[in-house]
């Protein structure tokens, strides 16, 4: 048997700090465009996401990567994502993790319940919706590289590369099924 | 409306559980009674000795014996055990496990609240297969029991109604795990607690009780407020569990409030004083979380608009 | 060879098990009528239909989950849910309630039948009720038994039998707990949900984070100490005798190591647990199964790795099949 601990999502890499301060003083509308593009777009070609959403497809979700100095904010239904320095009150649930875990989880590249059970993701508030939002995520299959590379038309094919190149370094081929 | 009375689920001494019997064949005003260890099969051989005098003793009173099945069979000790059960003559097993259903072939026997029947087509099924009487597990709700009691009129439909609430069962024991011994080598820790073993939570709230393999609820369910609703919804049997109090005074409230010669606020009373310090609960009945109480159900006992279904 | 049953809670998390070496995949309708009715899981009708088709044309089974206790006077939701299966094309029905058992063999005849783990047929008396009175072809047995105990259950029985490998692991006697309806009023057997999240918080505290269930605390966890779910039996309590993990600590079958004691028992398939997972859960643990069957059979030695992120609590166990307790 290999180490026992090759598989671990542990193994994924979090922003450095360093980093995360020179990030701090960056605007956010710019970013708060793109992925609210990136947003509208996964919600227009994955309508059965929002189906399995259920009754939550109105919750409001706070998303923190605990290694970025800002936050988002977002709805399903309809899509909106705003993004913030600090997450307002009166959410239905927050969700905390690395960005990298994040986006991994985004692409069902990693096991939410394993990232529960390793302490590297933390939920509070509205338990069930979270699952929900969780489970439909999974279904969806997204591949971020090809939602955010169709943002940028006949600039999309390097961009794509440009992202899947990032995406391998920090997450690996395919996150918690590397071994 | 019948009373009868659970068999007793915790580790009592050999004599004391005799002469519990011998008092309530004696004293209790009750129809039915359920006997038998059907918690750990290796508490069995204690009390094999007196069930020959305690069933005669009961029948003499004039009361019905049911001999209960194990809950959980898994042992070939185990199996031929309920094999054995299956063939008295005399008495009607009250079946706990499925196990029991091959060797009784059909023949009359009773369910006891242990085995699933959440609808009326599983009921009508045990009914086809020689179920006379029917135990109905402790967490269905009244519109469920009012749905199953009325599909099978011609056997008596029974209510859990007093008692720590059986909530699981296991291959494993926790008191022997609690007191770190194996389970073969228990040494009948469970004697210590004849009322069972309180579990608190982290927070010291009171939550549940162990009793070796079995984990109950530490409420005590109480659908005294509920009896003449459960009567209205062809419920024809009130199940009284034993626990480590005056059982012969609860079946003397419940019979009372039967009767008419209490009420159901006078009744709970004395239910509280003569079982005291266990909060009731009656959630399961209500659709709600068991532990609940709603004291407020008393009101629905005189027939004013009673409410089944959802609240 | 021993046959991989393997869970999908999502038609995606179905073709990662059918890409990572699944014989079947187990799943269920998007309602009550299975034991995994959590949000935002599980099959619609077309669903359901699409996904058996596609299986079928990759040489996989399907087994559907028809596994609650059906509610009185509504019982024909759980009967559409047999007819649904069965017109779908199901390879089998995973069911636990006798009635439905009992309408199954009778609208259905020729429909293959299984006994759900939720019917605890815990014994070879019990598991030749179903197999006589129902025609049930193969039995799912609960995760109290031993190795042993499970060799002795196949020598006597007609029945297949399937055991747990991997994944979540019930203390209590399956389909027989009321713990969860107790805290919350919703129970495995009634709504298909056991510790329901709706039911769950989640609280920061000084000592770390408090998991409560139905308003009473489950766990605490320091902040980095591994977690397990919010359920009743892995949680920790107080008594007179001590405190700790009563009932069973934060951990996760894994019968990784004794795949040859199983098939020597002559067990016919395998089951892994979790259709509540995501797709990196199934992919990952399917495929270690699959590599860990292929050198079962080639008798060399499985190069596989570790699992161990993937459990409760950081940690596994083997459960009652090799029983340190008794």
């Amino acid at each position: 048997m290999n180490d026992p601990s090759a598989a671990s999502p542990g193994q994924l890499p979090t922003i450095p700090p360093l980093v995360a301060l020179a990030m701090r003083p960056l605007p956010l509308l710019p970013l708060q465009l793109v992925l609210g593009g990136v947003l509208q777009r996964i919600h227009r070609r994955n309508p059965a996401l929002f189906d399995r959403l259920g009754p939550h497809a109105r919750a409001r979700f706070g998303i923190r990567p605990i290694d970025l100095p800002f936050a988002f904010v977002v709805e399903a239904k309809p899509p909106r994502l705003s993004v913030v320095r600090d997450l307002p009150s009166g959410l239905d649930a927050r969700i905390s993790a690395s960005f990298v875990n994040l986006l991994a989880l985004l692409e069902g590249r990693v096991d939410g319940d394993a990232l529960m059970f390793s302490r590297e993701l933390v939920i509070e508030g509205d338990v069930e919706a979270v699952l929900a939002l969780r489970n439909a995520i999974d279904d969806a299959q997204l591949d971020l590289a090809t939602e955010v590379s169709s943002l940028f038309g006949p600039l999309g094919a390097p961009v794509r590369r440009a992202f899947e190149a990032a995406r391998g370094q920090l997450i690996g081929s395919s996150g918690q099924a590397s071994s | 409306m019948q009373l009868s009375l659970g068999p007793v689920l915790y580790n009592w001494a050999p004599e004391r559980w005799r002469d519990f019997y011998f008092r309530i064949a004696d004293e209790a005003p009750l129809d039915v009674v359920s006997v038998g260890e059907i918690v750990c099969s290796k508490r069995s051989p204690f009390f094999a000795d007196h069930i020959p005098a305690v069933v005669e003793r009961l029948q003499n009173a004039g009361k019905q014996v049911l001999l209960g099945s194990l809950i959980l069979v898994s042992l070939r000790r185990e199996r031929r055990q309920t094999e054995e059960l299956a063939a008295v003559e005399g008495a009607m097993v009250e079946v706990n496990d499925l196990t029991c259903l091959r060797a009784l072939a059909g023949r009359p026997h009773a369910i006891g609240p242990f085995v699933n029947i959440y609808n009326e087509a599983s009921a009508a099924f045990h009914v086809a297969h020689g179920a006379k009487r029917i135990c109905l597990p402790p967490e269905l709700p009244l519109a469920s029991v009012a749905a199953i009691a009325k599909a099978i009129p011609d056997v008596t439909t029974e209510m859990f109604a007093f008692g720590r609430v059986p909530l699981a069962i296991s291959a494993r024991c926790y008191h022997a795990r609690l007191h770190k011994l194996a389970k073969d080598n228990c040494r009948f820790v469970c004697e210590k607690d004849p009322d069972g073993l309180l579990l608190n939570t982290l927070e010291q709230q009171d939550f549940l009780t162990i009793n070796g393999v079995q984990t109950l609820s530490h409420t005590c369910a109480n659908l005294l407020g509920e009896a003449g609703l459960l009567h209205e919804s062809k419920v024809g049997s009130l199940r009284l569990s034993p626990q480590d109090c005056d059982m012969v005074e609860i079946a003397r409230i419940f019979r009372d409030v039967l009767n008419g010669r209490d009420d159901a606020d006078g009744g709970n009373r004395r239910l509280a004083a003569a079982y005291p310090g266990v909060p009731f609960s009656n959630g399961f009945l209500w659709a709600e979380p068991g532990h609940l109480y709603h004291r407020a159900r008393a009101g629905d006992m005189q027939g004013v608009a009673p409410k089944i279904g959802a609240v | 060879m021993m046959e991989l049953i393997c869970p999908a809670g999502t038609p995606a998390a179905l073709r990662s098990a059918i890409d990572a070496g699944a014989d079947a995949i187990y799943c269920g309708f998007n309602d009550e009528t299975n034991a995994r009715n959590f949000p935002g899981l599980n099959f619609s009708r077309d669903e359901m239909r699409k996904s058996i088709a596609l299986a079928h044309g990759r040489g996989a089974r399907v087994l559907v989950a028809i596994n609650t206790f059906p509610r009185a006077s509504a019982v024909e939701i759980w009967h559409r849910a047999v007819d649904d299966a069965v017109s779908a094309g199901a390879d089998a029905l995973i069911l636990a309630d006798i009635g439905l058992m009992d309408y199954t063999a009778r609208r259905h005849p020729s429909q293959r039948l299984h006994v759900s783990v939720q019917a605890a047929a815990a014994n070879p008396d019990a598991i030749a009720f179903y197999a006589e009175t129902f025609g049930a072809k193969r039995v799912v047995l609960p995760r109290v038994l031993s190795v042993p105990e499970i060799a002795e259950i196949t020598r006597e029985s007609a029945c297949e039998t399937e055991v747990f490998v991997f994944g979540g692991l019930c203390v209590m006697a399956e389909g027989r707990c009321s713990l969860s309806s107790y805290a919350t009023g919703k129970s495995p057997n009634m709504q298909g949900v056991c510790s329901p999240p709706s039911h769950v918080t989640y609280e920061q505290t000084a000592e770390g984070t408090k998991s409560s269930l139905g308003g009473f605390a489950i766990n605490r966890f320091a902040a980095t100490e591994p977690a397990g779910y919010p359920t009743l039996c892995k949680g920790r309590f107080s008594t007179a005798q001590g405190a700790g993990y009563i009932f069973e600590d934060p951990v996760s079958l894994d019968a990784t190591t004794l795949l040859k004691g199983l098939r020597d028992a002559g067990v016919t398939a395998l089951k892994i647990e979790g259709r509540q997972r995501g797709r990196a859960y199934v992919e990952s643990v399917v495929r270690h199964f699959r590599h860990a069957l292929a050198a079962l059979e080639s008798g060399s030695e499985a190069d596989i790795a570790s699992l161990k992120p993937f459990t409760e609590g950081q940690a596994s166990t083997l459960g009652a099949y090799r029983k340190t307790w008794r």
